[in-house]
């Protein structure tokens, strides 16, 4: 499996990776998270030892990644799209690739078939959409069956019939038993594909925990409520010793009891509700609130308002 | 590991692995991405174009002269005549694929691609020079050959041309004679016999293959130092053409002191074939290809230092 061990990574007198330490379990969908030029694609670069790490090792099944034997067979990796020869076609781009790890050449096309890019096997990839190059990309990663598969922000620019694909194909890969490394700035993406989560934000570890455990981990769940009788229910509310807040909009905000109990509350004090339903901090309020203080770049938008998602159930 | 399935596709399971991916591989590679590239034929086909016909053009241009003037006749050197293009403009054709095979990788971001599959860095340095030198190698020694009969057919009719069969005997020296001045040319009389054998012409004909060889040698290591096309380019340009022509500048006994240890001199020397045709500053064909050997062998060696070295 992939580990971390205190890497460090400067380019010139900025520090890009700064003593990371983490591991990468096997059959798991591991989110790398943090935001743009948190240090997501250098620690990606140097696990594939196409950057040399100041300080720290960076070991695959623990070896160094030059030291593999077959590294296709080992690690699928893409970090960009866009890093291939414009001028080949497809087949010939995936033929050199599968060359280099003697594999079999009859793969170059069931790859292709794959990943639905047979029609424009001989085709130049100057050519080639996003969506298509990436496509290309994911096939290279599959050329070598590799038991460790590593994207870095697979899903940028990509229309969402593209998403989904992307999506369906990691979770199918890590079904299999893979282990999958991807990375995003994207919090939303994660939430729908990834078991664990690494973030970091300005090349330090921020966490590393499952999706579970960093959703619960930051500001927690809250009910609200609306009732025609705000004023009678927040004080029984209060009797109970939970808070209630009023929001402007009339609704009212209750932290440290459950829709069962405030259900419960109100059916014994005899007040009608017109809502109950748990907020819980959504993935990317989790992930703003963790990352807030090692954002690189900032720019404050006055009055913005960060989004939360509701999951739960309306009354 | 097991077969991936997605939708309606399966993928068979991958043969067992043994050993450990190699020199072999990367080889089988480089020959891959050099053959599935356009510029790889535009500038062969242009080394070929250029080199032959051109050497056919200035040779069928020294065939009037041979015959309207006999006095040109005297120290003809039928086969560096042939190959001056080759190896002037041809080196520079080759010398272009040389960056480009290397710095192709990093303009387009391939590099990064390439030694996640293949991490070895030595090694895949090592097959990508193998393969160009091999492919260039292939390529000169044809052009070369070609270069030099086409040319030789140019001047057939004058009997002056050289051959890789026997030894061909032409005039070494002309005596002008008699009063000269408009309306009256001097009388040219040919005195003296030069034998041009036909071992110097195969000499000729290989040992300028091996020198645009090496030329594009010296263009491959600069494009991994450089890892810019039009830089690399540059300084090819810079270091083969520039740099002569500022040693042209330079008083006399400086410039006869130093010449010889410029890459580009071997050119010059081992196309000739007619005796005491050379540059007396420099030194023999053989030792000053070795001095154009050298440039190549160390700019190789500081760009394999640094393909390995730097991050990519």
């Amino acid at each position: 499996m992939i580990e971390v061990r205190g890497l460090t990574k400067r380019y010139g007198a900025k520090t890009a990776v700064d003593d990371l330490t983490f591991g990468i379990e096997p059959g798991k969908v591991t989110g790398f998270l943090g935001p743009n030029g948190a240090g997501k694609t250098t620690t990606m670069r140097c696990i594939l030892g196409l950057d040399y790490p100041d300080e720290g090792t960076v070991t695959v099944d623990g070896k160094s990644y030059p030291d593999l034997a077959y590294p296709m067979r080992e690690v699928g990796a893409l970090l960009d799209a866009k890093a291939v020869h414009g001028g080949r076609s497809a087949r010939n781009h995936l033929l050199c690739l599968a060359q280099t790890n003697s594999l079999p050449r009859r793969r170059v096309g069931e790859v292709l078939e794959l990943v639905g890019l047979t029609e424009v096997a001989g085709k130049r990839s100057k050519g080639f959409s996003l969506g298509m190059s990436q496509r290309l990309g994911i096939a290279a990663t599959l050329l070598g069956d590799p038991k460790v598969l590593m994207f870095d922000e697979p899903v940028n620019g990509l229309d969402p019939e593209g998403i989904l694909w992307i999506r369906n194909l990691m979770r199918s890969l890590a079904a299999e038993g893979r282990t999958v490394f991807v990375s995003s700035h994207l919090m939303s993406e994660m939430e729908h594909t990834a078991d664990h989560l690494i973030v970091i934000g300005r090349g330090k570890l921020i966490a590393d925990c499952t999706m579970r455990e960093f959703i619960a981990g930051s500001s927690g769940a809250w009910v609200r409520v609306r009732t025609p009788s705000a004023e009678e229910f927040v004080r029984a509310v209060a009797a109970q010793g939970a808070t209630a807040a009023t929001d402007q909009d009339g609704s009212i905000e209750v932290r440290g009891m459950t829709t069962e109990q405030l259900g419960d509350l109100a059916f014994s004090e005899g007040i009608r509700l017109h809502e109950l339903t748990t907020v819980r901090a959504s993935l990317e309020e989790a992930f703003m609130e963790l990352t807030a203080s090692s954002v690189e770049y900032r720019a404050d938008v006055p009055g913005a308002q960060q989004p939360s998602t509701t999951i739960g159930s309306g009354v | 590991m097991a077969t991936i399935t997605t939708s309606d596709v399966r993928l068979h399971t991958l043969p067992p692995a043994i050993g450990r991916a190699g020199l072999r591989g990367a080889l089988a590679s480089e020959f891959t991405k050099l053959r599935s590239v356009r510029s790889t034929y535009w500038a062969l086909g242009a080394l070929l174009i250029v080199s032959i016909g051109v050497g056919a053009l200035v040779m069928g241009g020294e065939s009037g002269s041979l015959t309207h003037n006999i006095a040109n006749r005297a120290g003809f050197d039928g086969t560096q005549v042939s190959l001056i293009p080759f190896f002037e403009i041809g080196q520079l054709i080759i010398g272009v694929l040389g960056a480009l095979t290397i710095t192709s990788e990093y303009s387009t971001g391939m590099i990064r691609t390439s030694l996640t599959a293949m991490p070895r860095r030595g090694v895949v340095y090592a097959a990508k020079a193998i393969v160009f030198t091999g492919v260039t190698l292939v390529f000169a020694l044809i052009t070369s050959f070609v270069a030099f009969l086409v040319g030789q057919a140019m001047v057939a009719s004058t009997r002056e041309g050289a051959s890789l069969f026997g030894n061909v005997k032409i005039p070494a020296n002309a005596i002008f004679s008699g009063p000269g001045g408009p309306g009256s040319p001097p009388k040219v009389t040919l005195q003296g016999i030069d034998v041009i054998s036909a071992s110097t012409v195969l000499r000729a004909v290989v040992g300028t293959a091996l020198f645009v060889t090496l030329v594009a040698l010296i263009a491959f290591g600069l494009g991994a130092i450089i890892r810019h096309t039009a830089g690399a380019i540059a300084t090819v340009i810079g270091l083969m053409f520039i740099i002569p022509v500022i040693i042209q500048t330079l008083p006399q006994n400086w410039r006869q002191d130093i010449m010889r240890f410029f890459p580009d001199a071997a050119g010059r020397v081992i196309s000739v074939t007619v005796p005491g045709g050379g540059d007396p500053n420099l030194w023999s064909s053989w030792p000053q290809m070795i001095v154009t050997a050298c440039y190549a062998v160390g700019l190789l060696a500081i760009g394999a230092y640094m393909f390995s070295k730097r991050d990519a």
